[in-house]
């Protein structure tokens, strides 16, 4: 009796929390749902009502949109096996004993606190400029022609800046697994026989499989819309070599001044993000429940 | 073959001499126990044989070999944690399969050990759950599985009953004694609790700072203690000191007694005391006393004998089995 009526006032306490969340999720659903089937361009008052299916066939012929696609796609995967390859590296080696180890973490760490316009601004005219830029420096140093990375490479290079700000994400969140790994299992490990390539493969990396899972899910999310880093870079080019679907949404809203087009790569944009977790969900989704 | 000698053996941790200096022989097939109070460093001398720790100075030889700069899976000995220390992940056949593996041996050769292995441990029901399906003992036995396969000259076990609730650490006791028994191994064993040390050794090693302040048969170090330390440490319970006038008349500092060696009466006897708790276990009754012009004493009588706070009662002591320490604590043998 005591527990049902906990669980009732639970239910009653949390209602007004998810039902605020509910509609702040359905809301704009309808709505880019509502507008994704109406003629709503901004340029043009005069044309308004149902559309059909128009805007969906506008965008699917929009030749930047298997691109986009493709891009997102490869942003998404880039980052993923960076950060994750790169904050399993970092996060073994920051949990080794050395000096000035609080110091050493918060540097790790402080590229997170970095507003992506402000790191992207950064790498595209500190680092990666072939005229301004270290990387052009070094290059020159060694006798090479300085690369302009935005221009030959641009979908890579808006991979590496991404990837650059995640890192201390994944490698915070690995680098508390790793420490949370009980020192008796590893001894025990060394007096099997085990070396240190056995013990990273049998038992650190089955024990970070959670982590690695929370990582790859959340960074996910943020990293089917990567947006600012775009704009204030390669803002989508040259041609359409790094648009991604957000970036494609952006121009075809704010460039083109057509809400339905835009509405209609939003759900577009949904419809993609649930294959993702999909398939995201059934490759390592099991990691998660024990 | 297991036969352990230690050289002056001594471990430093930063500015704490944990070991100053230790020598130490473990002949083959002996059941070796390491006693002594918490932080004595037991542990540290068993990690130090193990090879987790590294010697500060010292010699470590396993059968007659130097192995002191040799790694922990190179020494050919097994260890048993006091967590268990189980891959939490694997199975228990894989478990028990990984130093084998690690070992490159073939999958049928494994398979056949481990199945022998966990035939000897009763786990072949279990062999396909993981450990945290199991419950404590299981999980030990598991523990044990994963270094009998090994066939090591030598098992160290760090307190591996002390998770376990008393009834099954009793179990336990007995099984890991037959384990020595069918094996015939060198075992050392580390534990704080006197039943497994008095039941399961060959041989009992008591560690106090860092130093050993002896080493013998369980019966050896009862009987004939060496110094105040030991002769307080083992037997259970504690026991009884009395220094002053009765110290002196026996010709010593101190004068040393165990509870099962006083007489108790409720008639007549040498010294006299009031009953301030009286523990009636059935088979046996300890009475906490305090007696008159010596203080607290703590005496046992065999079967029930019928005290209760407040009563008055006289003890003797037999003056035989009586203990005599010098002033700097040792022993005034007869
Ligand atoms: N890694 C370490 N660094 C510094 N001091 C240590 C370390 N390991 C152990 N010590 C110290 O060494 C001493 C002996 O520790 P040890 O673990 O060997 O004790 P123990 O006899 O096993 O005690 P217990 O019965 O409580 O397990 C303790 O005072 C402990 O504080
Ligand atoms: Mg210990």
């Amino acid at each position: 009796m005591a527990t049902q009526n906990t669980k009732t006032l639970a239910r009653a306490m949390m209602a007004p929390s998810v039902l605020l969340l509910l509609v702040w999720m359905i809301v704009p659903l309808a709505m880019t749902l509502w507008f994704s089937f109406q003629n709503y361009n901004l340029l043009d008052p005069t044309q308004t009502g149902f559309a059909g299916l128009f805007n969906y066939e506008f965008f699917y012929t929009d030749p930047a949109f298997f691109q986009s696609i493709w891009n997102t796609l490869v942003i998404v995967g880039g980052v993923l096996l960076i950060t994750v390859v790169g904050g399993i590296a970092i996060a073994l080696l920051l949990d080794q004993p050395i000096f000035g180890q609080g110091i050493v973490r918060i540097l790790i760490i402080s590229p997170f606190f970095v507003m992506p316009p402000v790191a992207a601004l950064i790498w595209k005219n500190m680092i990666m400029h072939p005229g301004y830029g270290v990387l052009g420096d070094i290059n020159r140093f060694f006798g090479f022609e300085p690369v302009d990375w935005f221009a030959r490479y641009p979908l890579f290079s808006i991979v590496v800046i991404v990837a650059w700000q995640w890192l201390p994400f994944a490698t915070l969140i690995l680098l508390t697994a790793l420490q949370s790994l009980d020192g008796e299992q590893k001894e025990a490990a060394e007096m099997d026989g085990a070396n240190f390539l056995n013990r990273f493969i049998y038992l650190v990396l089955p024990h970070l499989a959670r982590a690695i899972t929370v990582v790859i899910l959340i960074q996910t999310i943020f990293l089917l819309g990567v947006y600012a880093e775009i704009l204030v870079t390669t803002n989508g080019g040259p041609g359409y070599a790094s648009t991604n679907l957000a970036f494609l949404i952006y121009r075809t809203a704010l460039l083109g001044y057509d809400v339905g087009g835009a509405s209609a790569g939003g759900i577009i944009a949904v419809v993609l993000a649930n294959i993702v977790a999909f398939f995201l969900m059934r490759a390592v989704g099991k990691n998660l429940d024990r | 073959m297991g036969s352990i000698t230690l050289n002056k053996v001594s471990k430093v941790f930063g500015e704490a001499n944990v070991i100053p200096s230790i020598d130490l022989e473990i002949n083959n097939g002996e059941f070796v126990v390491f006693v002594g109070p918490s932080g004595c460093g037991k542990s540290t001398l068993l990690r130090l044989i193990a090879g987790l720790e590294d010697v500060s100075g010292g010699q470590i030889m396993i059968d007659g070999k130097d192995v002191t700069q040799a790694a922990p899976a190179a020494r050919g000995l097994a260890m048993v944690f006091q967590s268990y220390a189980l891959y939490p992940h694997m199975s228990v056949r894989k478990n028990i399969a990984f130093p084998l593996k690690m070992a490159k041996m073939d999958q049928s050769a494994i398979d056949k050990k481990v199945e022998a292995a966990a035939k000897v441990l009763n786990l072949t029901d279990y062999l396909e759950r993981k450990p945290s399906q199991l419950s404590g003992g299981q999980r030990q036995r598991v523990a044990i599985g994963r270094a009998i396969v090994r066939e090591p000259s030598a098992f160290l076990f760090d307190e591996p009953l002390s998770n376990l609730d008393a009834a099954l650490r009793g179990t336990m006791r007995l099984e890991i004694s037959d384990l020595h028994n069918q094996l015939k191994t060198t075992m050392i064993y580390v534990t704080h609790d006197q039943v497994e040390a008095m039941t399961m050794a060959d041989k009992i090693v008591v560690l106090n700072r860092g130093n050993i302040e002896q080493v013998g048969s369980p019966l050896d170090l009862y009987k004939n203690p060496r110094n105040l330390f030991v002769a307080g440490f083992i037997g259970s319970p504690h026991m009884n000191f009395v220094d002053g006038a009765y110290a002196q008349s026996k010709n010593a500092k101190m004068a040393g007694i165990r509870p099962e060696h006083l007489g108790l009466s409720k008639d007549s006897g040498l010294w006299t005391g009031t009953v301030k708790v009286a523990e009636h276990l059935g088979a046996d009754t300890f009475l906490h006393l305090d007696v008159d012009g010596i203080g607290p004493v703590t005496a046992r009588a065999g079967g029930e004998f019928g005290a209760h706070h407040g009563d008055r009662v006289y003890l003797t002591p037999d003056e035989s089995k009586l203990h005599r320490f010098d002033d700097k604590g040792l022993t005034i043998r007869a």
